[in-house]
């Protein structure tokens, strides 16, 4: 467990720089605010509508599905690739039989047009 | 007390927060990020567990790809309107009795084995527990255990998982594809 | 380089392999064919399931002596699982043919859906054979997860989606509980495979952790067969669904769970069959008395009909207690065994059949036939109506049909296992299941007027009521053949 004190300063670290940047910057700053300033920065333009009244398309959606669909074939590489050299070509033909059956989905979901955003 | 157990309890602390955030918040965002908070507090108990790899897998899969996926979701209902809906209704009375007597019997069997394991020595070393030996060679490391196991032992739920992110797959495809036109 | 297992293993699983192999073959086609050639798919489909069922005689006799384990004991190879993977390909074929007007009319593309039924179609052979937790849990999610989508598949309408999400979440929360009461099995024996828990339970004191743990996965499995307390998604998902689906979720998925369960629970927790046994009779009891009291309330002739099987999953539960009556399984002499082999056959055939004949008869458009639309069916349709009296008939148990059989055989290993209460409690129930069928008879024969259902020119689905009609009838008159056949199943 001892290898884990660096990480533990890291993460004491990065929770601790940006309370203290907006600690700092709020003693520094000049206060001075108006509605110009208070309006949320949109490219300089004045903002038409509210985020919230907004309904996204599905089709975000569908992408992080995919994304996470493909992220847990990932996850599966990771555990094969340290052991690559004791599974020999027996690991190699099982992950071979894995990723054929996701690339196999990957053309369906191609050909579907799921990818296209047309 | 021994640092080991502070930051048991430390993480333990920050996974319930989180879950007690994800119920009561207002805001479903808010709700997420909680959430996020517990994940991240699970992943940390699984380093403690010396689970790297699920730790791993925890912030990979949870933490990055299935947090996505709620704040998508959150995107994708009109949240303006959900606000000035009431969240707590009659069954919310219920649900909290059944979910307090789970928490008795769960809680109550927790504490009764830790009673009876109090003073005997662990059944493994956890470090024992992460090394492989094939044949005259030890291989170190928990990745490395669960690479041994999951591709041979476990050979065909592997592969039968590989089908299940196929329907996940065409799922996604079929529910979340508005029209199924095709681009040949 | 030394092989895990042996590569005669591939042979054991060779009608999955074959059929998932099959199944990708139809999705990559789906994609790429032209709308309106779409049936050619579903025939594709059917093939791969007739491929499928004449490969499992061919892998049972390359796997040489049965029972046979594959893959370091994540599969085993049995007449029990052969029973119940020719079984779910039938369910999987007959709801094909169900199939075809739902998925030529929809307006979304509809080759998925074939290869979604093929895939769940795998989840569930793989179910059936499974004796490892692990492999068990993994087969039973493939098969969830295709249904789910099913279920939803014909996103126009709205109750199709309505059904999709309730069955969904519901699902995925008894997978959630199922996991945890297997995480802690897991935990109390430090094995997942069921012959090692059975070990482990053999030489261990009784532990609560172990208690809670198994608890936990009765509630899963209860869950999964739709039975009370944990039965109310069954209605709302049987309505909402589109027929054929309806008809298949009454079956298939079930089958397949009765086969974990009787697994898991005698092949696993055998040896505290005193601690878990009072639970599933006290939910047998419960399951008979809601289905069938909850049945005679309902007008949707779907709702009664998905009422009807959880009274049904009742009986099947008094059947799984009944499982060990007379022997051990693969003794010939496994009463109980064979009689849920053959029940399980029957209750396919009657539903299917019912099933069949409400999509013959839809009415207007989506899932709303009450049973005043059967009104006066046999004046109109002396057939069809004759046929779906044969079907209540069966379902309710009552002679000549294979119904009466499966039940009879049902009760008597019951009451050889020493469950005499529950059996009084099913005979009175099969009783009260008679008011609520004769309803739709009634409807059918002595209302006068004109119900909204017509008979549609379907020769596919008509085919497949026909067989189920032939075979709910034959098996009431001549059981002994599928008898014979059950028992030879068990044989070892």
């Amino acid at each position: 467990m001892q290898s884990y004190i660096p990480i533990l300063f890291f993460a004491a670290i990065a929770a601790l720089f940006p309370i203290a940047i907006l600690v700092v910057m709020a003693l520094l700053r000049a206060k001075a605010p108006n509605p110009t300033k208070l309006s949320p920065y949109e490219c300089g333009i004045a903002s038409a509508t509210d985020a919230h009244d907004h309904r996204f398309s599905v089709r975000y959606y569908l992408i992080a599905v995919l994304f996470v669909v493909f992220d847990v074939e990932t996850v599966f590489l990771f555990p094969w690739a340290v052991m690559y050299d004791k599974l020999l070509l027996f690991g190699l033909i099982e992950m071979a039989v894995f990723l054929y059956i996701l690339v196999l989905g990957y053309v369906y979901v191609w050909k579907r047009g799921a990818l296209s955003w047309a | 007390m021994e640092p080991g157990l502070f930051f048991f309890w430390l993480f333990s602390a920050v996974v319930v927060v989180g879950a007690v955030g994800v119920v009561v918040m207002r805001q479903p965002i808010h709700s997420a990020l909680f959430l996020l908070l517990s994940f991240l507090g699970v992943a940390c108990l699984y380093v403690q567990a010396r689970a790297e790899l699920v730790a791993a897998v925890q912030v990979l899969v949870y933490a990055g790809g299935v947090m996505v996926l709620f704040l998508y979701t959150i995107m994708l209902v009109n949240v303006k309107r959900q606000r000035t809906e009431r969240y707590l209704h009659r069954q919310a009375v219920p649900a909290l009795g059944f979910g307090f007597l789970f928490l008795l019997v769960v809680g109550g069997v927790v504490v009764n084995e830790a009673r009876a394991l109090a003073g005997k020595a662990p059944a493994a070393d956890p470090a024992a527990l992460a090394t492989t030996v094939i044949g005259s060679e030890t291989v170190l490391g928990n990745t490395q255990a669960v690479g041994w196991v999951l591709y041979r032992d476990y050979l065909l739920p592997f592969e039968i998982a590989s089908l299940f992110l196929l329907v996940a797959m065409i799922g996604a495809v079929v529910l979340g594809k508005r029209t199924m036109e095709r681009f040949d | 380089m030394a092989l895990p297992f042996p590569l005669s293993d591939l042979l054991v699983i060779l009608p999955e392999l074959i059929l998932s192999e099959l199944a990708l073959g139809i999705l990559l086609w789906a994609a790429v064919v032209k709308r309106e050639r779409e049936r050619a798919l579903a025939w594709a489909s059917l093939a791969s399931l007739a491929i499928a069922a004449a490969l499992l005689p061919v892998a049972a006799s390359f796997a040489g002596e049965l029972p046979r384990s594959a893959f370091g004991g994540m599969i085993a190879l049995d007449g029990f699982s052969l029973f119940f993977k020719a079984l779910t390909l039938l369910a999987a074929a007959v709801t094909i043919l169900f199939s075809l007007r739902f998925v030529g009319t929809s307006p979304y593309p509809g080759g998925e859906y074939y290869a979604l039924l093929l895939l769940t179609t795998v989840g569930m052979m793989f179910m059936a054979s499974g004796t490892h937790l692990v492999s068990i849990y993994v087969a039973l999610e493939l098969m969830a997860l295709s249904q789910y989508v099913l279920a939803g598949y014909f996103k126009q309408e709205t109750k199709s989606v309505e059904a999709a999400a309730k069955y969904f979440v519901l699902g995925a929360f008894s997978s959630g509980v199922l996991l945890y009461g297997l995480s802690l099995v897991y935990g109390a024996t430090g094995t997942l495979s069921l012959g090692g828990v059975s070990a482990a339970l053999e030489a261990a004191p009784r532990s609560t952790l172990l208690m809670v743990g198994v608890v936990l996965v009765a509630c899963g499995m209860l869950f999964k067969v739709a039975s009370a307390p944990f039965h109310v998604w069954a209605p709302d998902v049987y309505e909402g669904a589109p027929t054929p689906v309806s008809a298949f979720f009454a079956v298939g998925p079930k089958l397949a769970a009765y086969a974990i369960f009787a697994r898991i629970f005698f092949d696993g927790f055998g040896p505290r069959s005193d601690d878990w046994a009072p639970v599933l009779a006290a939910s047998a009891a419960l399951t008979m008395v809601v289905g069938n009291v909850g049945a005679l309330m309902q007008t949707n002739v779907k709702r009664l009909l998905g009422y009807s099987s959880i009274g049904h999953a009742g009986y099947a539960l008094l059947g799984l207690l009944a499982y060990r009556a007379g022997g051990a399984a693969g003794q010939p002499e496994a009463f109980g065994l064979w009689a849920i082999l053959f029940y399980l056959t029957a209750y396919l055939l009657m539903t299917f059949g019912a099933f069949g004949l409400v999509v013959l008869l839809e009415a207007k458009g989506y899932a709303t036939e009450s049973v005043d639309d059967f009104n006066g069916l046999w004046k109109r349709n002396p057939l069809a109506a004759g046929a779906m009296v044969v079907f209540l008939l069966s379902l309710a148990g009552i002679p000549p049909t294979a119904g009466f059989v499966g039940k009879y055989l049902l009760f008597s290993a019951a009451l050889k296992a020493g469950w005499p209460a529950l059996v009084v409690l099913g005979v009175l129930m099969s009783a009260v299941s008679l008011f609520y069928y004769f309803r739709i008879v009634r409807a059918m024969y002595l209302v006068d007027g004109e119900g909204e259902v017509r008979w549609r020119e379907e020769p596919a689905v008509a085919v497949a009521v026909g067989l189920c009609f032939a075979g709910t009838l034959a098996f009431g008159v001549l059981p002994q053949p599928l008898i014979a056949l059950a028992k030879s199943c068990l044989l070892p």
